[in-house]
């Protein structure tokens, strides 16, 4: 049987919780020490940014084990802050097991990325700015999941769109970051545009912002108002999870600094989306509903065409981030199956957190040793010269292959097994993307580490420092043992259970099921067709020109193409038809009827000639005229 | 019977007279010719019943006002005559075009009027007479106007004595400062009286130096200028030169004077 | 009668309108205007005849008085003009244009 969702509790005792909000001040007062002091910070900028993310990880895993106190239906702990709006919203924060889960892993991999940048940054002049940016993220991240309504959300939702923006354009010196940033800012608003509409219409329909009153008013209302929040919240996921059709900007965002697309763009905040969807599954995406049947299908898509896309790419970010968006779409899907869904759609949302970032740190060791080089066909062999990054980020990618017993085998596995169960067409897709993310990864591997050397000449690939190494290997173990400690015995169910809903029995994890085993022998194809391709044969350091398929591939499915003639060509079109309306029409109006005036007045200034006679002569014609005039109408 | 007559009469010569005024080149014969209009219409008044009117025009009319035209006359010139050839483009066609429009309709309107007989004045001059009726309306029904009049004619006198009246900006040179300027110019003695010559002696002809040369400044240059326009030169082509090198001077200064 | 001597006068006046309008020299222009006064006088005093009423008299009476001042101010003016510009065309005062 369907358990209700639990009661959301105003927080009454006077632990951790109640102090939850010194997990978002702590950044934000790094940021902004940061960010006002400037350059006076410059030498111990860095260790103050580590220290404010540890700080806030601190008071994360403090509140967890209070919360964890507490019983299973007082895990909805809501702590009020002060009234934002008055009578229309109070700010407080909501810490139940969901948010914490994701405070946790932001904060956690927060931090892990955040000892990896000093190393990674060390070179950089502008490694302050770098961390109070960072700082500024993970405040705005953890404003966006510890709220406890819409507004508050909202307000984090552009904060964490600030920080990408910031970050992905940090080198903006470089036309194609700036450009890059600009793409994402835009695309986003796109999606922010579906979430503030989303957002009138849950006010104007049920009055509230607030998570603790939506329930009781939404299950009376109508179907079709419910749908279209839904969609329009969907669409705001869409744009700040890069799913189809809002998933042009991930590819570009690559160009910031790798930390970044490994927290940002990988960890934490491209799965805002699914927290989204996840958060509103109760109210908005009810299982079996449209809005949830349209969150699965966009995840299903946007799984295979990530993993299409990261067939093709050469670009080791770029690679990685079409891995990302085709994990995301897993999520997506799992979040589109209702409460069945959501423990393994969050469940994989933290493993991925794990080991994407693991493998973009790992590229981004890589990318250290190598002069920052990202192109793949320019490595190679390089497992004997970076033994820890080899090892660190072959466990991730056996991890995000779903290699038995590792953490995405058993995350994965379970949304692929709950949505063959559920939507057994997108279920099939998923094992079909499972297959092709198996091959896709193989292949960056093998290119990567395997092979004959391809390096440029002035390549010397060496370790990284400890400072970087050291996040990798925790970020490896997570990436190890995770999802069997979360999935294994329903752990991750049970304690998000109170917070999403779901049936008391958590599912058993079956090792043996029809889809599961088909995942396994479509993985190990792929992988084998890449160690044919790209293992034992001759990678050739060139580009090839390459199929229809795969230039199909490498320019990210025509998606941006799609979008230039679609949008950026009428919208063109239409500025410049508007531009020639004011230039011509309103301009020429104008103008038209100053010139006219003045000519006119150029030329009646020529009656006055000066010559008294003349103006005799109009008098006397005027008197002539007036005369005339009284005669006709009679009055002489 | 005799009214008629009288009016044919007078009407004929003045309007003769009228156009007269309008179409003569010399100001002289127009002030002439409105001195006769207006001596034909001081006639026309008698006739009318208005003998006191007629003695006001002639002497307040043809006495002075045109005394006075005819004196600001002598000030201005008085046998200077006018071009009468259109500077104005269209503007005499235009203006005969108006007058006789103008005309026109004032006769249209004359000719729609239906007059009865005439009123007479005999009813009105009933209470002493005319000339203390008229009295009786001026100095009663009118007397403010008339009093205004003669402020108004006090008035234009004086305005008239500020308008003429020439302010002297400078002090009067003493024959000290007209000797003093004279010394200090470029010709402290007088200048060369014009030259005699067997066959020409006349203002116009240039004197020669004991050195034989023309002396150019012993000719008037308004002189030496009407020579030239009007082609009295003498046959002597150096004194003729000479002449015409004056003339020359002259109209250069003029120019300079006008564009100054 | 009373119409003679209205034509009579509507004759005269447009005499000395055309006259204002087309002579150059300011002093015959002033005796056209004159001109126009005398004609208007004619017409008072033969409206005077034709209702009877004597004030028509004293209108015209007045307008001698006017005219005369007024010449005199006129006068002095183009004297004054005449003494700055050596000339009494009325053309010549034409600065007063675009």
């Amino acid at each position: 049987m369907e358990s209700e969702i639990a009661q959301i509790a105003q927080y009454a005792g006077d632990g951790v919780i109640g102090l939850s909000w010194l997990m978002i001040a702590f950044p934000l007062v790094g940021a902004f020490i940061l960010l006002v002091f400037g350059r006076f910070t410059n030498r111990w900028g860095h260790l103050l940014g580590v220290a404010m993310s540890l700080a806030s990880f601190v008071v994360a895993v403090l509140a967890f084990m209070e919360l964890i106190g507490f019983g299973e239906d007082q895990r909805r702990q809501a702590v009020h802050l002060y009234e934002f709006i008055p009578g229309m919203v109070d700010m407080g924060l909501l810490v139940d097991p969901l948010s914490i889960s994701f405070a946790l892993l932001i904060t956690g991999v927060g931090s892990l990325i955040h000892i990896y940048s000093i190393g990674y940054m060390s070179h950089d002049e502008h490694r302050r700015r770098f961390f109070a940016y960072l700082n500024l993220f993970v405040a705005a991240m953890l404003l966006l999941v510890l709220a406890d309504n819409y507004v508050g959300l909202f307000i984090g939702w552009e904060g964490v769109g600030l920080a990408s923006y910031l970050l992905i354009g940090f080198w903006q010196f470089k036309p194609s970051a700036a450009v890059a940033a600009k793409k994402a800012f835009v695309v986003n608003r796109v999606g922010d545009f579906g979430l503030l509409v989303g957002m009138f219409v849950i006010w104007t329909s049920f009055g509230t912002l607030a998570f603790k009153d939506l329930g009781a008013k939404v299950s009376g209302a109508e179907n079709g108002v419910t749908l279209a929040i839904g969609l329009l919240l969907l669409l705001g996921a869409c744009g700040k999870s890069a799913q189809l059709p809002l998933q042009s900007w991930l590819l570009d965002a690559m160009e910031g600094p790798t930390p970044v697309s490994a927290l940002i763009h990988a960890a934490t905040m491209v799965t805002a989306g699914v927290y989204l969807v996840v958060r509103s599954g109760a109210f908005f995406f009810p299982e079996g509903s449209g809005a949830a049947l349209a969150a699965a299908i966009v995840g299903a898509v946007t799984l295979l065409a990530g993993a299409i896309i990261g067939c093709a790419k050469d670009d080791i970010k770029k690679g990685l981030a079409g891995s990302t968006m085709s994990q995301i779409g897993y999520m997506m899907l799992g979040a589109g199956l209702g409460p069945a869904g959501y423990a393994f759609a969050i469940g994989h949302l933290i493993t991925h957190g794990f080991f994407k970032a693991d493998l973009f740190l790992g590229a981004g060791s890589i990318m250290h040793g190598m002069n920052d080089e990202v192109d793949m066909r320019k490595y190679g062999g390089l497992r004997k010269y970076m033994p820890v990054t080899f090892a660190t980020f072959f466990i991730g990618y056996l991890a995000i292959i779903g290699f038995p017993l590792l953490s995405g085998y058993f995350t994965k596995d379970g949304i692929i097994e709950t949505a063959v169960h559920h939507q057994p067409v997108l279920g099939w897709l998923a094992v079909l993307g499972a297959g092709i993310t198996g091959f896709y990864m193989s292949r960056m591997v093998f290119m990567t580490f395997f092979g004959q050397k391809r390096w440029a000449d002035d390549a010397h690939p060496h370790e990284s420092p400890s400072v970087m190494t050291v996040p990798l290997m925790i970020l490896s173990l997570g990436a190890l043992g995770l999802g069997a400690y979360l999935v294994l015995g329903g752990t991750l169910y049970t304690f998000l259970r109170p917070a999403v809903g779901g049936e008391a029995t958590p599912p058993v994890f079956d090792f043996a099921s029809t889809p599961g085993l088909v995942t396994l022998v479509l993985v190990a194809i792929g992988a084998a067709i890449a160690w044919v391709k790209y293992g034992r044969a001759e990678v050739p350091a060139v580009q090839p020109r390459g199929s229809f398929v795969t230039t199909f591939a490498r320019r990210d499915l025509y998606g941006d193409a799609l979008n230039e003639s679609l949008f950026m060509r009428p919208g063109q079109w239409l500025t410049r038809i508007a531009v020639f309306f004011d230039n011509r029409g309103i301009d020429g109006l104008v103008n038209g009827l100053a010139a006219g005036i003045g000519g006119t007045s150029g030329r009646l200034r020529r009656v006055q000639t000066g010559f008294a006679r003349t103006y005799a002569l109009s008098i006397f014609i005027g008197a002539a005229l007036l005369t005339g005039a009284l005669l006709l109408v009679g009055n002489i | 019977m005799g009214e008629t007559v009288t009016f044919w009469v007078l009407a004929v010569v003045s309007v003769g007279a009228a156009l007269g005024m309008v179409f003569n080149r010399k100001a002289v014969y127009s002030a002439l010719m409105l001195g006769t209009v207006m001596l034909c219409l001081a006639v026309l008044y008698a006739v009318q019943d208005a003998p006191f009117l007629a003695a006001v025009q002639i002497i307040v009319y043809t006495g002075a006002i045109m005394m006075l035209f005819l004196f600001v006359l002598m000030l201005v010139g008085v046998d200077s005559s006018d071009s009468l050839v259109e500077t104005l483009k269209g503007q005499r066609f235009w203006a005969i075009v108006a007058g006789l429009g103008f005309l026109a309709l004032i006769i249209l309107a004359i000719g729609n009027a239906a007059f009865s007989d005439q009123a007479g004045l005999a009813q009105a001059t009933a209470q002493g007479g005319y000339i203390r009726s008229i009295a009786l309306l001026l100095f009663t029904k009118y007397v403010f106007a008339f009093e205004i009049t003669s402020a108004l004619l006090i008035t234009a006198a004086l305005g008239a004595m500020v308008l003429a009246h020439r302010e002297r900006l400078t002090e009067k040179p003493t024959q000290k400062d007209l000797s003093r300027a004279r010394f200090l110019g470029d010709h402290p003695s007088p200048l060369p009286g014009p030259g005699t010559y067997a066959r020409n002696n006349a203002i116009d002809m240039p004197a020669r130096l004991p050195d034989g040369s023309v002396a150019e400044s012993s000719v008037n240059r308004y002189i030496a200028r009407y020579d030239v326009e009007h082609g009295h030169l003498p046959e002597d082509p150096e004194l003729a030169e000479a002449i015409r090198h004056t003339a020359e001077e002259d109209s250069e200064e003029s120019t300079n004077e006008v564009t100054k | 009668m009373t119409t003679h001597y209205l034509v009579l006068s509507a004759l005269l006046f447009g005499i000395g309108a055309v006259g204002v309008l087309i002579r150059r020299n300011a002093i015959v222009v002033f005796m056209c205007v004159e001109l126009m006064l005398n004609a208007c006088n004619l017409a008072f005093v033969t409206f005077s005849r034709q209702v009877g009423n004597l004030e028509g008299q004293i209108i015209a009476f007045f307008v001698m008085v006017v005219a005369a001042a007024e010449v005199v101010v006129g006068l002095a003016i183009i004297v004054t003009i005449f003494r700055t510009r050596r000339s009494a065309s009325v053309d010549d005062a034409n600065l007063l244009k675009y």
